[in-house]
């Protein structure tokens, strides 16, 4: 544990992409090979359920401490961080314990999983004496699953080809599903992923996916597109959707479907499994899973029954908002009923292998006509082509895309038409560009601000927005909250908002104050839904600060009726 | 009666008719140190311990009306007996102790009871009613010794010196930048200072502490190559000055209390923080009010509502005192320069 959370401490000391390479690679090429395999795991984003209920590793700091409850939660509002509060408020050790990653995690951390919390209160306080401060720390961040350091899993990946000195993109093939739930890190598993290349490589990993690749934000006006991706033909022009980015494998007569984030998610889309029927083996599709069914028609007035066979009244099926979508990502079980009111489809852009070759390294538009083709031959109702938008020139496309609300999308994407499927937010194989329309925004006032976590702990960094249910004119009006938000101010600005909201506080309530309201922001967001949840009546999507409108009174903020006009 | 009340110029004596830094200009001053929310300029009379007279001189004007008292000797003004007493903050730093008609009030100023070697180190005293200070109050604060500290300075400037990197260590160049010269090992290369740390270095080599040689970092070229081997000290306002230029490639790290949170350091931006406050912690807070035998604490700046309620839950009658005093250090302050007033930032929680 020393050794790991020593790594972690030069991890989190620098922000230079060298500094924390050589710490990765000096970790590697020191510890055994099973501590380093844990290690890959979560420097790359695994986390394991938690193992232990936050609530017993409190009361037990304030037993062993002697720390009543309201100065732990005191303190705790300080740290703005759990491991670090319980590793600053529990004795410190005088030794630290040598023994590896490995070893913690597979005979003393996993199994306390499910333990009676009579015996994790006999077990925990014999590891924290074996474990100086950033040592219990980071295993406290094990243990929650809340381990988080400076490190993206490119940077993983780089890390390790070079220790093993092959290519990246290489690795980052082998890394693909390392991190997911299913997959165990063992020795074993971290010699393959720094192995010297070998043919036969491709033939044997089972459902394995090929790494996403991403796609970078153009932010240009349009009159400046011609320079700088020349003509409108060398490119392919398609919908941005809003739904689940998702790889579709099917292999040795099984299906499997991945999802960004590397997670395996065949279970969560039953509606797709038919696919493997359809699907020749050696198949790997990239898309977007949506859900896909024709909008509910409006109550037709005057009626106190809708007939139910009117399905040739009904609107053709088309995309549909992501917040549907929401409700059956977290579910444990899909329900019938789920499934019929929440069909979903994968809306197909990509084909990254075909007939058992990696197409990977053919240009988009091969990999396209090849797709279509393979779409037509299908015949499958949950597989449709993301269809291709064609335009005369880029103002034809910029006009095109300000249909993008009504039609449920984002923007566009843009593909260059001899690019490359590259590996992550890569350049050198091609580009893909996202397009997105300016998000929605609305002018409102600030009225809870609470404390940030990590780099923000103790500064008043997360705000609740509020808009007027009222016009101007109206004296009775108040400020309706409809929107969190943390991020869009720079430190600076950040800085000046904590000021303020130390001043003006009026209440506190736990970790949240309230305030007199006299700062007004723009918002910005992505989409917006009627919601029950909210008091407003309003949920926004991927709310954030756009501007701080210091030129803007309270009044002038916007009102209720304001969302509800952008609901269309 | 009450011995120490709060005004809106400062804490006051009413018996003695004189104020504890006060932080708008009176008449009569008791200054308890001379960091700068604590002794600022234009009172007509101070009053402080004679080891701070050159700090107060050199910060307030060597001109001040000033007399001093020995620690530990007395003077009697209105009936009101007063003498002071070692804090172990910074040189020259006193507690004020207070006896009129049998009462005994202690007020600490800012204080750590760890010895450091660069000033009298805190000496409790016993009191009928303390003012105390909780720029630390909370149990998350609790400083491992010294000499710890010291030792992670000197091997993280040994490692970039080996590697051929300017150490730029900030701290405050009141106290802590004495102290830590004074702590160091100054055999691991050369020892450079910012302008605003040599006139106080002067002050505590005048006093009798042992500071070793310093040269000014103005003074060097950027391809000295005496800089790869050197510490740096500055005040917390140089970091991304063009001041920092000069120096090519270093590695920076902060001397500060706050540095006890990862996120404070992360905020700062620095590549280390080292745990070195010359406040006390908590552990250190609650020894000394237990020292001074006080039934009635007064709590100012820092923690003020924290540290009032815990000690009344332990049976003491505690309240707060609000007061404009801050942190020299505060890492979450915006940056400021190192002779100017610092306001309290820290000052949440007071009521």
């Amino acid at each position: 544990m020393k050794a790991f959370a020593e790594l972690y401490s030069r991890l989190d000391a620098t922000t230079s992409s060298n500094a924390k390479l050589s710490a990765m690679r000096d970790y590697f090429a020191s510890v055994p090979a099973e501590d380093a395999a844990w290690a890959v795991y979560f420097l790359a984003g695994g986390r394991p359920r938690q193992l232990v209920p936050t609530r017993l590793l409190r009361e037990q700091a304030m037993t062993l401490g002697d720390l009543p409850e309201w100065l732990f939660e005191e303190s705790y509002q300080a740290v703005g961080d759990l491991a670090e509060t319980l590793s600053l408020l529990l004795p410190e050790a005088v030794h630290s314990s040598d023994q590896g990653l490995a070893v913690w995690l597979e005979e003393k951390l996993l199994p306390l999983r499910g333990l009676p919390p009579e015996e994790l209160a006999e077990r925990l306080p014999t590891f924290w004496a074996q474990l100086d401060r950033i040592s219990l720390m980071v295993c406290i961040k094990l243990i929650t699953g809340s381990f988080r350091v400076g490190v993206s899993k490119l940077l993983v990946t780089r890390a390790l080809a070079a220790l093993a000195d092959i290519d990246s993109k290489r690795v980052a093939q082998r890394l693909v599903g390392y991190t997911d739930l299913s997959n165990r890190p063992t020795a074993e598993g971290f010699q393959k992923l720094i192995a010297p290349e070998s043919e036969d490589e491709h033939a044997q990993r089972g459902g394995q996916p090929y790494p996403f690749f991403l796609a970078h934000a153009l932010q240009q006006p349009v009159d400046q597109f011609e320079n700088l991706l020349g003509p409108v033909d060398n490119w392919q022009v398609e919908w941005k959707w809003d739904g689940i980015r998702a790889q579709l494998v099917k292999r040795d007569g099984r299906l499997w479907i991945w999802s960004r984030g590397e997670e395996l998610v065949t279970d969560r889309f039953p509606e797709l499994h038919s696919l493997v029927q359809n699907l020749p083996d050696g198949t790997v599709i990239d898309g977007e899973i949506v859900v896909w069914k024709a909008p509910e028609p409006a109550a037709p007035e005057g009626k106190a029954f809708e007939l139910k066979d009117q399905a040739t009244d009904q609107a053709a099926p088309s995309v549909q908002p992501f917040a549907l979508l929401q409700q059956r990502i977290g579910r444990k079980t899909l329900g019938k009923k789920i499934l019929e009111e929440v069909p979903v489809v994968l809306l197909a852009y990509d084909l990254l292998e075909w007939q058992g070759h990696d197409w990977r390294s053919r240009p988009q538009q091969e990999r396209r006509t090849q797709l279509d083709a393979l779409i037509e031959s299908c015949q499958s109702p949950v597989l449709l082509p993301s269809p291709v938008v064609s335009g005369s020139d880029w103002l034809d496309l910029s006009q095109q895309r300000e249909a993008s609300r009504s039609l449920g999308v984002e923007g566009m994407m843009l593909k260059a038409k001899d690019a490359l499927y590259g590996v992550g937010r890569t350049k050198d194989m091609g580009v893909w560009w996202k397009w997105k329309v300016d998000p929605f925004s609305v002018d409102a006032v600030l009225i809870y601000a609470q404390r940030g976590h990590g780099r923000r702990a103790s500064l008043y960094s997360d705000y609740t927005f509020a808009v007027w249910d009222g016009p101007p004119e109206s004296s009775q009006r108040t400020l309706v909250p409809f929107a969190k938000a943390y991020s869009g101010l720079t430190d600076e600005e950040m800085r000046k908002v904590d000021a303020i909201v130390r001043k003006t506080t009026v209440e506190k309530f736990g970790p949240v104050s309230s305030v007199t309201p006299t700062l007004v922001f723009e918002l910005g967001f992505e989409g917006i839904a009627l919601s029950k949840r909210h008091k407003s009546g309003i949920a926004v999507r991927f709310p954030r600060m756009l501007r701080w409108r210091q030129d803007k009174s309270v009044a002038e903020a916007d009102s209720l009726s304001t969302l509800q006009d952008l609901l269309g | 009666m009450d011995l120490v009340i709060a005004r809106p110029e400062g804490l006051y004596c009413p018996p003695g008719d004189f104020y504890i830094d006060p932080w708008r200009p009176v008449e009569r001053s008791v200054i308890t140190h001379g960091h700068g929310d604590h002794a600022r300029t234009g009172n007509e009379h101070y009053l402080a311990a004679a080891p701070g007279e050159g700090i107060l001189r050199s910060r307030l004007g060597q001109d001040i009306n000033l007399q001093t008292l020995e620690y530990g000797e007395t003077l009697l003004h209105h009936g009101v007996k007063l003498s002071l007493h070692p804090a172990g903050h910074v040189l020259g730093s006193a507690q004020v102790r207070l006896e009129y008609k049998g009462e005994v009030w202690v007020a600490s100023g800012d204080y750590k009871v760890e010895p450091d070697g660069t000033c009298a180190p805190f000496e409790p005293v016993r009191c009928h009613t303390f003012i105390t200070e909780s720029t630390f109050g909370l149990p998350i604060y609790q400083w491992q010794p010294q000499s710890k500290i010291f030792a992670g300075i000197n091997d993280w400037w040994r490692a970039n010196a080996a590697a051929g990197k300017a150490s730029v260590l900030f701290a405050y160049s009141f106290g802590k930048a004495q102290r830590i010269l004074h702590g160091i090992d100054p055999q691991i290369g050369p020892i450079l200072v910012h302008g605003a740390v040599e006139p106080l270095n002067r002050v505590y080599r005048a006093a009798g502490v042992r500071i070793p040689e310093t040269l000014y970092a103005g003074d060097f070229k950027k391809t000295d190559p005496a800089l790869r081997q050197a510490l740096i000290l500055a005040p917390p306002s140089a970091g991304g000055s063009s001041w920092m230029k000069r120096f090519g490639e270093f590695s920076d790290a902060f001397a500060s209390g706050w540095m006890m949170l990862r996120g404070t350091r992360r905020r700062r931006g620095v590549d280390r923080g080292f745990v070195l406050s010359d406040h006390a912690d908590w552990p250190g807070l609650l020894w000394a009010i237990e020292q001074t035998g006080a039934e009635r604490v007064m709590v100012t700046h820092g923690s003020v509502a924290v540290l009032v309620r815990y000690l009344r839950e332990r049976g003491l009658d505690a309240q707060g005192f609000v007061t404009e005093y801050g942190d020299e250090d505060d890492a979450s302050a915006a940056e400021v320069q190192p002779d100017e007033v610092q306001l309290g930032k820290n000052n949440e929680g007071q009521a």
